[in-house]
């Protein structure tokens, strides 16, 4: 839905992902056979370390599945580790172990290599992400630029009518706490949230109105945090309704630093606009955003992370 | 009130909890007056089904009593008598219009973390884990149902909760597995797994015309149910190579519809093959037991189809995808879209046409599902389908 990486990247860190999940779950549920066949079944230190090897392969065969390539990063540092520790297993294995742990150590080389060639070009990826045709307000140094899209089952009409009314946005937006309108929805007032528990604050300006087809903004001068945005909406074929791309580009204090920080945090900009899209198009559908005892805000990116359990809460 | 609550791989535990309350406007409050262990739980109480969390409440098969409706739902009443599908479906989007409930595009809040497992997200699903929606189940004694304008069917004749009960599930999911087979006159059917799921998809390839009903299964008292149920012939697969019997029995043809009811926790019976599949499960990347599956692939005849109605959660390997590509079968499956069968199978109930009350082997008071759990996993005291009364 949204990435600077290349589908070609993409496909490889899925790979990797699935190779990742794949040998973190035989890891865990059986590390005595896959000790046996690395010829290290000798080792009961080997034992008792491979679950732990294996919880760490499922911990970046998510991300990596999601198409992350950045995230092969973390594999290299496990090669290494693993590259040492069999290196030095090597030296003291003889015979039929010797030649499982030799080809074991080649497999997981030749794993490596991939794995560094993906992290590297996911950086270079991330250098030269497109450069949006946006209405900037001025140049927005190194800025953030996100997208998503989604299929709401109403004609695009309605689908624009809901979002041209801006003061209806913070319904599914779930970081911008609202918007009031002025000069007959030309212009409006933003207050998000940011991290940290601050808020921020923006004048906008339409850009660009085309009823049925097309909404387009960007802040004007003085904003806290400079961005721009365009949703465009296109009847989807065969009567599916709408479909609905948004594109939004900002300048985040700290730029790329303030991404990989929001990241950690679980304020990733990529799933917080795919999740504001999917609740878009349960409030066209639906009537509401839908909530659970496990996710109460309704889906919200940094539940996907921290779910409450399925029970109700006083 | 008192609920069932997942705490980890083998627990289970009945805890006193928060009543539920309406989180949306188009839910309704449900007081339970029976619900039902499945398969289905078994993979969350073994440990198969990734994004459980400590406390979470299970139980996907129940009915009762509507206590609160929320302001969106117009059909109910308060004190109407209702039978609650598993899946959950809006109504409103495209899948749900095409009558593909079980991939409703809005019930799941937490789609963004099945779609990184999947792809692209299931429906929301009670008591089924985080990727499905994180949504309370109904082993409680008080069930929060979203949609429920779109779901639960409301019942008014007077047959007993053990009648009604399972078109929650197992019943509308055997008729799935056998409605997938377009069954046609001399047809011969193979069902796997004779859990309930297994014994419905019997008696619904019965109710459709199929000549023949091979059931398979280890279980001499689940084998004997599947007869009850309307099957001619069963296979005990610790005993005989099912598919050398298969072909046997077809005189080389093999069966024109092959139901899996097992899923990805396949028992291996003691052969070459087992062995082959440890050693296979030891080194590669493979979360699934697959067996049954293999070989309802390897023995359904020629332009056949498989249906695959167990519960898969994730990776596979060795598909047999040759025999499945040049012999032109048909495969198809689907967590079942029960919203799209529980009125039509209904009507079947009223008719007379099946009782699916014989499924039951055990009634208990909600505070022993720990026992009941254990008991059902281990096929214990001829254990076939638990019912909990809370
Ligand atoms: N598609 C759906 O919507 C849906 C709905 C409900 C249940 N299910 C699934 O259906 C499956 C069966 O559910 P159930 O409630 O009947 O469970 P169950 O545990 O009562 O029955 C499973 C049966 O399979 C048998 N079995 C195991 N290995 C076998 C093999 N190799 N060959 C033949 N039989 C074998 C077992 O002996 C057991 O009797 C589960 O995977 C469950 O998750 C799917
Ligand atoms: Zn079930
Ligand atoms: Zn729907």
């Amino acid at each position: 839905m949204s990435s600077t990486a290349s589908p070609r990247l993409r496909r490889t860190a899925r790979l990797l992902g699935a190779a990742s999940a794949g040998l973190g779950v035989a890891m865990l549920r059986d590390p005595v056979g896959v000790a046996r066949t690395a010829g290290v079944d000798d080792s009961d230190t080997v034992l008792s370390v491979l679950p732990l090897v294996g919880a760490r392969e499922l911990a970046h065969a998510l991300p990596l599945l999601a198409g992350r390539p950045g995230w092969a990063w973390t594999r290299v540092a496990g090669d290494v580790m693993d590259l040492a520790v069999m290196g030095a297993a090597l030296a003291d294995r003889r015979g039929e172990r010797y030649r499982r742990l030799r080809t074991a150590t080649i497999a997981v080389a030749g794993l490596a290599a991939v794995d560094l060639g993906t992290a590297l070009r996911s950086r270079r990826a991330r250098r030269t992400g497109p450069a949006a045709d946006l209405p900037l307000t001025g140049p927005l140094t190194s800025p953030i630029e996100v997208s998503a899209s989604t299929t709401v089952n109403k004609p695009p009409a309605e689908v624009y009518g809901y979002w041209r009314d801006f003061s209806r946005l913070p319904t599914f937006m779930a970081h911008v706490r609202q918007v009031a309108t002025l000069e007959g929805g030309r212009r409006s007032h933003w207050v998000a949230e940011a991290p940290g528990r601050r808020t921020v604050e923006w004048d906008a300006e339409v850009v660009e109105d085309e009823p049925g087809r097309l909404i387009s903004w960007r802040s004007t001068a003085g904003a806290d945090v400079p961005n721009t945005g365009s949703v465009e909406f296109t009847p989807a074929p065969g009567d599916r309704g709408t479909e609905v791309r948004v594109r939004l580009a900002y300048a985040q204090p700290g730029g790329r630093l303030g991404k990989a920080v929001a990241k950690l945090f679980g304020e990733a900009p990529d799933q917080q606009v795919r999740d504001d899209l999917t609740r878009f198009k349960q409030v066209l559908e639906t009537g509401q955003v839908v909530r659970s005892e496990g996710t109460p805000e309704g889906p919200f990116a940094k539940r996907l992370l921290t779910q409450r359990p399925a029970a109700p809460h006083a | 009130m008192r609920a069932t609550q997942w705490m980890g791989k083998y627990r289970v535990e009945v805890n006193e909890v928060p009543d539920p309350q309406i989180l949306n406007d188009r839910d309704a409050i449900v007081q339970v007056s029976s619900t039902a262990i499945c398969g289905s739980d078994l993979h969350l109480f073994d440990g198969f089904i990734p994004t459980m969390r400590r406390g979470d409440i299970l139980g996907h098969e129940f009915m009762g009593e509507v206590v609160e409706v929320g302001r969106g739902v117009g059909n109910l009443r308060v004190g109407d008598r209702v039978v609650v599908p598993f899946p959950i479906a809006c109504g409103n989007c495209s899948a749900c219009r095409r009558g593909f409930f079980s991939v409703c595009e809005n019930s799941n809040p937490n789609a963004g973390i099945a779609e990184k497992f999947m792809g692209h997200s299931p429906c929301g699903i009670f008591g089924y884990s985080h990727m499905m929606g994180g949504i309370p189940g109904g082993q409680a004694e008080y069930v929060r149902v979203p949609f429920a304008d779109v779901g639960p069917l409301k019942v008014d004749s007077d047959h007993t909760d053990e009648q009604l009960l399972f078109l929650t599930d197992v019943f509308p999911t055997g008729y799935l597995g056998a409605e997938h087979c377009e069954i046609r006159p001399g047809d011969v059917i193979a069902v796997w797994g004779m859990g309930a799921v297994g014994q419905f998809a019997v008696a619904s390839a019965k109710m459709l015309g199929a000549e023949r009903i091979i059931a398979i299964d280890r279980f001499d008292y689940r084998l004997a149910k599947a007869r009850e149920a309307g099957a001619t012939d069963v296979l005990d697969y610790e005993e005989v190579d099912v598919t050398e019997a298969l072909k046997e029995m077809t005189a080389g043809r093999g069966p024109d519809g092959c139901i899996d009811a097992v899923g990805m926790e396949a028992h291996h019976p003691t052969t070459a093959v087992h062995a082959y599949d440890r050693a296979k499960q030891a080194t590669m990347s493979e979360t699934e037991r697959p067996h049954a599956l293999r070989e309802a692939i390897t023995s359904v005849a020629n332009g056949g189809t498989v249906s695959i109605i167990g519960v898969y959660g994730g990776l596979m390997d060795k598909f047999p995808i040759g025999s499945l590509m040049n012999r032109s079968i048909t495969v198809r499956t689907g967590q079942t879209p029960v919203q799209k069968y529980i009125r039509p199978l209904y009507e079947r109930i009223r008719n007379g046409d099946i009782d699916p009350s014989f499924v039951v082997s055990h009634t208990m008071p909600l505070t022993k599902a720990p026992k009941a759990y254990r008991m059902f996993r281990d096929k214990k005291d001829g254990a076939n389908k638990i019912v909990l009364k809370p």
